[in-house]
């Protein structure tokens, strides 16, 4: 049986390098960086790991009905597709600095894709 | 089959079961969200029994050690006594010994035991009146053959139970005190790290627990204190840390005043902002913020940007009870 890109990415261990520096990245992007402004470092720590191991095509339990609650509060603030485009870069460039592969960053780019329209409340 | 134990209550926990699913069975009211250990809401503690490995996967160090560990990821390997964050508490009563003031409105307080009161320096506990008025203050001082806790209270004007302590409290009274809580607490584990500890207030208490901690068991990394407050009167124990500076070579106290008149010796500005104008690179350094609850988090977030890991961000706002 094939590996699942989870675990080609390196699983758990990956998710757990991967999220300081993608945390650094978001809250200094000064697209969309105030969108974290009220939320607690530490909450959202946990948070940033259910996302990376989302996009890393990982076990998971939210819904798009989840993602859609989620963020709900902000679309109210303006989320829009440029802001959605910023964080997928951000993950990229996590991913460039942590060596992983080009094509299996395309696949975690391509699983972020779907959720575009539950993330932004269409 | 495991026995799980919460208060008078016993659960049974099946083979292919986990705590949490087993307490949800059994109609325990227990906070949970994700159940695959990524949102920490299904957090418990512990006290008699170190958890599997597995169930303790992400949770800071200083958690592991008081032995919190995740009900979603644990399948017991023994029995356990399990305690839920909001259960009622615990309390021993103490009797005062020392009630003196630190500076214009700073209290020492000191707390003597009959027996030996186990804690991590850098913990706070929560004070109880006897008509169930409870608020929480740190420690201050390192676990200590006489059994004593050192705390200092702040007077906040017309707050209900610092002024209480400040104007009725006598040496000699009792007093009812928590088992201590938090994770704000200094390991003896990578002695070369550097060391950042930032407070306004008494923020100082749990963070000279801390220190004395770290250079009681050799850290040997660069150790950076920044204390602060508006005005010099609300500073206290600067000669105390002054000294200690000066016997340890590592450590370095750096006392900030925000207002504009400024003695000599003394930094201007907030301390945080001093601490963050004199460690530009904080990458591998473990930090310790307490205090004033918008401090802390700002704090957190400028050290995390200047290169501190989240796991070795420690923190205690000392939010006030909004009435
Ligand atoms: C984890 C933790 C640790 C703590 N450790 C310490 C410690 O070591 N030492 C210490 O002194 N305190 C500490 N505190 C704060 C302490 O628990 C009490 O909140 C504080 O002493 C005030 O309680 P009070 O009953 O006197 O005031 P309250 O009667 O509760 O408050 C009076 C009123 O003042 C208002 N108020 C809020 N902020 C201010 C302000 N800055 N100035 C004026 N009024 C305000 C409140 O909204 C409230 O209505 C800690 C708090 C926490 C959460
Ligand atoms: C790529 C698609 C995205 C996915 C898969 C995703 C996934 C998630 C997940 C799983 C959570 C945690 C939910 C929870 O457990 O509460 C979350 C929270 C959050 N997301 Fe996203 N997200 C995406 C895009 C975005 C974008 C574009 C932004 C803003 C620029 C954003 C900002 C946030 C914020 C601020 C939170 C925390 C909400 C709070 O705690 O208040 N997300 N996201
Ligand atoms: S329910 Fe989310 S960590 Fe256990």
């Amino acid at each position: 049986m094939s590996k699942t890109l989870y675990e080609r990415i390196g699983g758990e261990p990956a998710v757990n390098a991967a999220v300081d520096i993608f945390y650094r990245k978001v809250l200094n992007d000064p697209r969309i960086n105030r969108f974290f402004d009220n939320v607690d470092m530490e909450k959202q720590a946990a948070k940033q790991k259910a996302f990376l191991t989302m996009a890393f095509g990982g076990p998971h339990s939210y819904t798009g009905q989840d993602m859609r609650t989620g963020h709900a509060h902000l679309v109210k603030m303006g989320l829009n597709d440029s802001h959605f485009d910023a964080v997928v870069e951000d993950l990229g460039a996590t991913l460039v600095e942590l060596n992983v592969p080009q094509e299996l960053i395309n696949e975690v780019v391509a699983i972020c894709e779907p959720t575009r329209n539950d993330v932004l409340g269409r | 089959m495991y026995k799980l134990t919460i208060e008078e209550k016993t659960y049974s926990c099946q083979p292919d079961e986990t705590v949490l699913d087993a307490l949800l069975r059994g109609n325990v009211n227990i906070s949970y969200a994700c159940k695959k250990g990524t949102c920490h809401s299904c957090m418990v503690r512990s006290p008699d029994t170190v958890p599997p490995e597995a169930a303790q996967a992400g949770l800071k160090n200083t958690l592991k050690k008081r032995n919190h560990f995740l009900a979603c990821l644990c399948h017991p390997e023994q029995d356990m006594v399990i305690k839920l964050p909001d259960q009622s508490e615990f309390y021993t009563e103490g009797t005062v010994v020392v009630n003196e003031m630190l500076n214009r409105n700073t209290l020492l307080l000191i707390i003597a035991f009959k027996d030996a009161f186990e804690f991590n320096a850098g913990q706070f506990v929560n004070l109880q009146r006897a008509d169930g008025l409870t608020r929480s203050y740190s420690i201050a001082n390192t676990p200590q053959e006489s059994n004593t806790l050192e705390f200092h209270i702040r007077r906040l004007p017309g707050g209900r139970f610092s002024e209480w302590l400040h104007d009725e409290i006598k040496a000699g009274d009792t007093i009812a005190v928590s088992e201590p809580r938090g994770h704000c607490f200094y390991l003896p584990e990578k002695s070369e790290q550097g060391i950042l500890l930032v407070g306004t207030g008494t923020g100082l208490a749990p963070l000279a627990g801390i220190l004395t901690d770290a250079l009681a068991q050799g850290h040997s990394g660069p150790i950076y204190l920044f204390h602060g407050s508006r005005e010099v009167e609300d500073l206290y124990r600067i000669d105390e840390m002054r000294q200690l500076a000066e016997q340890h070579q590592n450590f370095h106290y750096i006392p900030c005043i925000s207002s504009n008149h400024v003695p000599a010796g003394f930094s201007h500005g907030r301390a945080n902002e001093v601490a963050l104008a004199t460690l530009t690179d904080l990458k591998g350094w473990r930090v310790f913020l307490c205090g004033h609850p918008e401090m802390v988090n700002q704090m957190k977030k400028m050290t995390f940007l200047k290169g501190a890991a989240s796991a070795d961000i420690y923190a205690d706002a000392f939010l006030v009870t909004p009435t």
